[in-house]
């Protein structure tokens, strides 16, 4: 089971390491991640494995939307079936 | 990896642009619960309700954290009223009362199928049920009800018209403290839909399984936003573009739907391909159709512009879909829709253009606010002018429209919520008393030389 986590907003130093900091302390494995800016705005997209995690899917989302408040950043998490199915036949 | 673009898309759809997930609808059956003692017929219907969808909120909501996608509402649908009030004398309010404990119990936003289905004539318990409406629907706030009162097999039961004139005035009246909103929840139907997710006119129909999933979408915003990317394409190209959209918004419902029916172990009925608007700014059908190219939605060319709309929303979504049905197609209610309100203020939408518009559409005349002092009569007059375009097209047309008490042409009612504010329409005040008066039935339509 893979989820879509995109974290969208100004970029700062550490984006990427508090986003996987606590992917890791939930045993979710990071298996790609693209980051790009586009109109001065900082996208990051990452596939994370999270068939082995140690918490609820809705308590990693919570947790990640939390950091991504403190850090003024919009960070949503995804089952990867919503985009398969939309953009996918 | 699924492209970055794709990804944002989707965001952007569901950030930006309002898509949703109008309403999960569980629709339940009923029929097992017709007792002689009312008092036993309420207990059964409260227990089952409450069995089936014990859940049916909860796994929403997780649903909801799943994809990150929200779902506005979670409803449920049961067995017209009327055929649990056959079964007794007593007056049938205190099967409302069950409903809203049910619903207060579930915590769904809303209980659909207190109504009844007269489109031939009324059996035992119908026209008890019809005559409690207004109380029924004042003295409970999630109850929501429906009457089907024509269809093309049968004809137009105009005797049913009369009568559902009268109680909308009551309805409206019976809630004039609370913005009329008794007469809200009220939907007159022709060629009513027996999985129709959407409220106030979803019921369980008798030939539906005994409890089933049914999802409605939503999207206006995100068709407006895919076609204001092509100021300069012809109607082709427009048609094609909202076909891809709408192919998109149903996946995403279908995705929903199985997945809460495979959560709840019961089966997926439909998903109804449907643009629903909200209050909103940019959640709104007529916006669309000015993106379009007209001035304001009223205006010459809105009919066929619809027409286009309706057509492509359909064409993208069966594809989508594995099951499809309820009401399908663009809504177009006038106080739930931003654009709407504004073209009816400016003077661009009114009442008959709007009824030439659900010649074209999904669903009819919906959330019409009409002068608090309209006769009966006229309000008949409307629902047999809208079932009368239903029953020739083979489509469902339905009515639901809002009598503001103490109101006149060009005041403001207000809803609040997803129910939005209404202006109060001009109503053409020729009377059609003699012909409503008349009762009896308009006979089934010809189904052949059609021309």
């Amino acid at each position: 089971m893979r989820a879509i986590i995109t974290v969208t907003g100004r970029d700062t130093v550490g984006i990427l390491a508090k986003v996987t900091a606590i992917c890791a302390e939930a045993n979710v494995n990071v298996a790609d991640v693209s980051q790009t800016i586009m109109q001065d705005i900082f996208v990051m997209v990452m596939l994370a494995d999270i068939s082995k995690s140690n918490i609820e899917f809705t308590e990693l989302s919570d947790r990640l939307k939390i950091c991504g408040r403190e850090m003024a950043l919009e960070i949503h998490v995804m089952h990867e079936d919503i985009f398969n199915s939309m953009h996918r036949i | 990896m699924i492209n970055t673009q794709d990804i944002l898309e989707t965001i952007k759809m569901i950030r930006q642009e309002n898509l949703d997930i109008r309403t999960v609808t569980m629709g339940i059956s009923l029929l097992d619960c017709i007792d002689s003692d009312i008092d036993k017929a309420c207990n059964k219907v409260y227990d089952k309700i409450t069995r089936l969808a014990e859940n049916h909120v909860k796994v929403s909501e997780n649903i909801e954290k799943r994809y990150g996608i929200p779902i506005i509402n979670k409803r449920i649908s049961v067995t017209p009223i009327a055929f649990l009030a056959g079964a007794t004398s007593s007056n049938p309010v205190k099967l409302a009362l069950a409903l809203e404990r049910a619903a207060d119990t579930t915590g769904v936003n809303f209980i659909g199928g207190y109504g009844a289905l007269v489109h031939k004539g009324f059996s035992v318990g119908d026209k008890a049920l019809i005559e409690s409406i207004p109380e029924a629907l004042s003295i409970t706030s999630k109850v929501c009800s429906s009457v089907n009162i024509g269809s093309t097999h049968a004809g137009i039961n105009m005797d049913a018209v009369r009568l559902m004139g009268e109680i909308i005035i009551k309805a409206a009246e019976a809630t004039a403290d609370n913005s009329c909103f008794g007469a809200a929840k009220i939907v007159v139907f022709c060629n009513a839909v027996e999985d129709n997710p959407f409220m106030a006119g979803a019921f369980h129909g008798t030939g539906e399984p005994d409890c089933v999933i049914n999802v409605g979408v939503s999207g206006p915003g995100v068709v407006r936003s895919a076609v204001q990317k092509l100021p300069n394409a012809d109607i082709g190209e427009i048609a094609e573009c909202i076909k891809r959209t709408a192919f998109k918004i149903t996946r995403m419902g279908q995705l929903v739907g199985t997945e809460a029916a495979k959560a709840l172990g019961i089966p997926f009925g439909i998903v109804d391909l449907s643009l629903a608007p909200t209050p909103a700014v940019g959640d709104s059908v007529a916006y669309i159709l000015e993106e379009i190219g007209l001035e304001k939605c009223g205006a010459y060319g809105t009919t066929a512009a619809l027409a286009l709309l309706n057509d492509a929303v359909k064409k993208g979504g069966v594809m989508a879909s594995s099951q499809v049905g309820g009401l399908s197609g663009a809504f177009i209610p006038v106080s739930e829709d931003a654009g709407m309100i504004e073209a009816v203020k400016a003077g661009a939408l009114s009442l008959e253009k709007l009824e030439a518009m659900t010649a074209v559409c999904s669903v009819g005349l919906d959330m019409v606010v009409v002068p608090g002092d309209t006769p009966a009569d006229i309000i008949s007059a409307i629902i047999a002018d809208e079932a009368a375009i239903g029953m020739v097209n083979n489509k469902t047309t339905a009515v639901r429209v809002i009598p503001a008490i103490g109101m006149k042409e060009g005041d403001i009612l207000e809803f609040g919520g997803l129910f939005g504010s209404g202006p109060v329409m001009s109503v053409n005040r020729f009377s059609p008393k003699k012909f409503i008066e008349r009762g009896g039935r308009i006979p089934a339509p010809l189904q052949s030389l059609k021309n």
